[in-house]
């Protein structure tokens, strides 16, 4: 684990970086950073379901699509309170998460990431098959007002950093808690904790729930950072990058999500201004990774300190 | 005396920042792979064709082109354009062929004040309500070649016609521009999955449909891919196809061949156009890359000459957004001619028939035939409130 | 609606199914034996119409070509076996998803080195172009009916190999219980090896018969490979004959869908909504297919593993 004082110290760095960006013509960077952070949060309720819970969901893209439709949608109607069109997204991604969790959880293995993949890619079409909602092209998304505070670049930076350490403050709690250990427990063997009791489906249903909510949250604020909904939001493109940057990190190690999102966009943002086959590198990047680091880089990073 | 010093060190600094050689700065993203390619690379071609043969220079100050790939995406063309305006600090945009990247990315221009110059994707939102002072099209509104057809098939007197579009807003604006000249009967207007490649279902509803004419959008690897099922299924002697000018270039022409000859479609540009602009274009293009233009190439070629016509006009002071507007206002001589804009910032200009030939010598080529529309604009320019 | 018009999109279906189902015999054995999900598969689709298109070029017979590229390519396939997918065996199944993910990154920007990121030509050959009479009055691709051809005479070739040779049998020994067929003496390394060839083979065929079809370019393997996977979840993982069943079914649904849908949506709502609609329906009905199969049969049509 991250000792306290670095985290701090990280903490303290985001915090005042803005004013530094700002002051150096360094703007583009800050808004590189509130998509790594957009990413991170993604990344790691994804991670909660698929490297504590071992539900490998290939239809995460899904809530973090509808998120940002959400708001596109809503203030295109003309709502402009964030403090109504959060609420009502996150409250769709979990309702969509509780009703694609309850019948997907009934299959195991390949067919369950199938069955997710499945009901992503209904979700997909059937979201550009409207076309008053921008179809094929995407939707404008415009910033809301919070009343507080007037949502810009900056805003948003603190916002999205905010959320992002709630968040991952929330999830640490979470997997530590009993809540967690049964999770884990089902994942390790899973007739075994049933026989203990523990209504393991249940258990997996609500960490799925919390999942998808979680990565709603990420979309609305995707949605606010890039002030568009893209349909390839909810593409499976979008699922396999998220589970990309959870396998990359490290599954079921707690900061997985975040390095993974943090160094998969890095290496792509560098190698993009290096070569238009920047692809290739990310290729050979993410093999040599598989190879020679299975536990994800957070588990290289374990295995340095000798924990 | 150290007054004098001082004053002597600023001026000096003045000076020098005076002297300095000012450049222009033009971001170029455009679908550089992908099914797209052909589209975005003639494009990109024709645009710096035109900026070496202005010495490297547009409106006399030296040139810099960035230029990157949207992988016809909308997200990556987002990053693309965000890094060109906030870190490279571009002058100008250009290069975005499809309508939904401009969509996706149009807005966080013109709120930075930038100008976009779109030498292709000719979208309707921009030219009516949502019309911005920093939007400026060197090609068309998406309307306008369908339109130009529907006229054409109007004027043919074809009793009904099978329309084909795939299922996206251009796809649905373009049928919308079809019928708004046509006026007989539609027997189907089908929209299919964007990006299909395999039509066979469609095809056969149009053979079971037995219409008299066939119109079909089909932008970039689904023309091709429609035409050659199309003439494969025996279709094309039987049901005549109509098409706009995208679909039956010479991209086309090299990938479908023998396919395609006899077929009408329409154009704001040709490659005899009789004028000098456009036959150095010509003559240029294909010293320079060994194939012959298409119009995605004079698209190209003509943004990089408005740009330098206005760069002109404002003496290149690039900081005088007002006059840079009326300078792009006043129009420019292209390869079409002189080219004059509507306040909505679209080109008002002729629409000519083409028909697809095979010359004497065996090469196929896509002949001028007439003049469809004359100083034509687009439909939506009365809902634009800019002046 | 006439018969003439259902025919032919039957056999639009039956065409695209087979197709489909050359992609997916590969993936669902290399699955269910090897218990490993290559998602490179789609790769060695677009190395077949790449090397088919190239060879066409350089040879100018189709045929010949379409033979080379199919050798060529099972070659590559058996070199990536041999040199990074053998690793990948003993491994999880999110490793494999990444690895093979990797390869397909790095694969697509090989092509685009070597070919560059236009689309290649390559075109059905010159005697095959034109239309065909196959009944009074319907006419049908000359070059569609070789290809389901081609696909029939392959999935008989298959079955009967599965079935009724020493090496089918050991590879059904393979898929419903791996181990039991190692220690019973199957020589499961050299027969990974092949099989691998024998699956890049397949994808070549269907590269090199949809080539001409469709559109030779970097990223025509992705959007097939997930169709093949639906394939194969439909059918049962390890199954040939799942395959075949599962590849067809899709083919009929998905083109049955595109063609009928916006017909029948069009007697019951407004043109208008018919067309918003139907389109849209059409894409998620072979989505819908594979819900409600895993939702009463959670482990496919024909389960190999027992």
């Amino acid at each position: 684990m991250l000792r306290k004082g670095w985290l701090l110290l990280l903490l303290g760095l985001l915090l005042a970086f803005p004013p530094v960006a700002s002051a150096t013509g360094l703007e583009f960077y800050m808004g590189l950073l509130t998509k790594i952070m957009i990413f991170a949060l993604a990344a790691s309720s994804l991670n909660l379901i698929l490297g504590y819970g071992g539900m490998v969901s290939f239809g995460h893209a899904a809530y973090f699509g509808v998120g940002a439709y959400t708001v596109a949608i809503l203030t295109r109607e003309g709502l402009t309170s964030a403090w109504v069109i959060w609420p009502v997204a996150l409250a769709l991604c979990a309702l969509l998460a509780f009703l694609i969790g309850a019948i997907s959880l009934r299959t195991r293995g390949v067919y369950f990431i199938m069955i997710t993949l499945a009901f992503a890619q209904m979700i997909y079409f059937v979201v550009v098959s409207f076309k008053q909602y921008g179809g094929e092209d995407g939707l404008r998304a415009r910033r809301p007002e919070f009343g507080l505070f007037e949502l810009n670049d900056t805003t948003l930076y603190y916002l999205t950093l905010g959320v992002l350490a709630a968040c991952l403050y929330g999830l640490y709690r979470l997997v530590g808690s009993r809540f967690g250990r049964v999770l884990q427990a089902i994942r390790e063997n899973e007739s075994r904790t049933a026989a203990l009791g523990y209504p393991v489906y249940y258990f997996q249903l609500l960490a799925f729930v919390l999942a998808g909510t979680l990565a709603g949250l990420a979309g609305v604020l995707m949605a606010h950072y890039t002030q568009y909904a893209s349909p390839n939001l909810l593409a499976w493109q979008q699922s396999g990058h998220l589970m990309m940057m959870v396998i990359l990190g490290g599954v079921g190690q707690f900061w997985g999500g975040v390095l993974g999102a943090v160094v998969l966009s890095l290496v792509e943002e560098v190698l993009q201004d290096l070569t238009i086959h920047w692809q290739l590198g990310v290729g050979v990047i993410l093999l040599l990774v598989v190879l020679f680091a299975p536990k994800g880089l957070a588990g290289l990073w374990r295995r340095r300190k000798g924990l | 005396m150290k007054k004098v010093l001082w004053l002597l060190v600023f001026l000096g600094l003045v000076g020098f920042s005076l002297a300095q050689p000012r450049s222009v700065k033009v971001g170029f993203v455009s679908t550089l792979s992908g099914g797209g390619a052909a589209l975005g690379i003639d494009a990109r071609d024709g645009f710096n064709l035109a900026v070496r043969l202005l010495n490297n220079q547009l409106g006399g100050l030296p040139v810099e082109v960035l230029i990157a790939d949207d992988q016809q995406n909308p997200d990556v063309a987002r990053q693309a354009v965000d890094r060109m305006l906030k870190r490279d600090r571009v002058d100008f945009l250009t290069g975005i062929i499809f309508s939904n990247i401009l969509l996706a990315v149009g807005e966080a221009i013109f709120e930075e004040k930038v100008f976009y110059i779109s030498l292709n994707a000719g979208p309707s939102e921009y030219a009516g309500e949502r019309c911005s002072p920093y939007f400026f099209n060197a090609a068309w509104q998406n309307d306008n070649l369908h339109e130009a057809m529907g006229q054409y098939v109007q004027t043919r007197r074809f009793e009904n016609v099978f329309l084909l579009a795939p299922n996206y807003p251009a796809g649905r604006d373009a049928l919308t521009g079809f019928k708004r000249f046509y006026r007989g009967r539609v027997v189907a207007e089908v929209y299919h999955r964007l990006n299909q490649l395999d039509f066979s279902a469609e095809i056969a509803q149009i053979r079971a449909a037995r219409p008299r004419a066939v119109y079909a959008f089909e932008p970039g690897a689904m023309g091709v891919n429609f035409i050659k099922q199309y003439a494969e299924a025996g279709l094309m002697r039987e049901i005549p196809l109509f098409l706009p000018g995208f679909s039956a270039d010479a991209d086309v022409i090299r990938a479908v061949g023998r396919a395609l000859v006899g077929v009408y479609n329409s154009s704001q540009w040709a490659l005899e156009l009789n004028n000098p602009v456009n036959q150095r274009f010509v003559e240029e293009f294909r010293k320079a890359y060994g194939r012959t233009p298409t119009l995605y190439a004079s698209q190209g070629y003509d943004t990089a000459l408005m740009l330098d016509a206005a760069i002109r006009a404002v003496g290149g002071d690039l900081s005088k957004k007002d006059e840079l507007r009326k300078a792009f206002l006043a129009g420019f001589n292209s390869t079409r001619g002189p080219l004059k804009f509507n306040p909505n910032g679209y080109p008002i200009q002729n629409y000519y028939l083409r028909q697809v030939i095979q010359a004497p010598n065996g090469e196929i080529v896509n002949r001028l035939v007439g003049t469809i529309f004359t100083n034509h604009s687009d439909a939506y320019v009365s809902q634009c409130k800019l002046r | 609606m006439p018969p003439s018009l259902f025919l032919e999109q039957m056999l639009n279906g039956l065409q695209f199914g087979l197709m489909l189902f050359l992609l997916a015999a590969g993936l669902t054995l290399v699955f269910g034996i090897m218990d490993m999900i290559n998602l490179a598969h789609g790769s060695l689709y677009m190395i077949g119409a790449y090397l088919t298109a190239t060879l066409v070029g350089l040879t100018g017979v189709f045929w010949l070509a379409v033979v080379l590229a199919v050798l060529g390519t099972a070659l590559i396939g058996m070199l990536l076996e041999v040199s990074i997918l053998r690793q990948l065996y003993r491994r999880d199944h999110l490793s494999q998803v990444l690895a093979t993910f990797a390869l397909i990154l790095i694969l697509n920007e090989g092509v685009r080195l070597i070919w560059g990121s236009q689309p290649l030509l390559l075109s059905a050959p010159e005697g095959l172009s034109g239309p065909v009479e196959i009944l009074p009055g319907l006419f049908y691709s000359a070059f569609r009916l070789t290809i389901i051809a081609v696909g029939l005479a392959v999935a008989v070739l298959l079955l009967l190999l599965v079935n009724h040779t020493r090496a089918g049998m050991w590879l059904r020994a393979g898929a419903s219980n791996r181990e039991m067929a190692q220690a019973m003496g199957v020589p499961i390394k050299p027969l990974f090896t092949l099989l691998f060839g024998v699956g890049a083979a397949l994808c070549a065929v269907a590269g090199a018969f949809l080539g001409p079809i469709l559109a030779v370019q970097v990223g025509m393997g992705e959007s097939i490979l997930i169709l093949a996977f639906v394939v194969i979840v439909i059918g049962g993982i390890g199954s040939i004959k799942g395959a075949l069943v599962g590849a067809l079914l899709v083919g009929i649904v998905d083109t049955a869908g595109r063609a009928f849908l916006p017909l029948l949506l069009g007697q019951v709502a407004s043109p208008e909504v018919a067309s918003n609609l139907g389109p849209a329906l059409a894409s998620i009905l072979i989505y819908l297919l594979m819900a409600v199969v895993l939702f009463f049969k959670p482990q496919g049509l024909f389960p190999a593993r027992t």
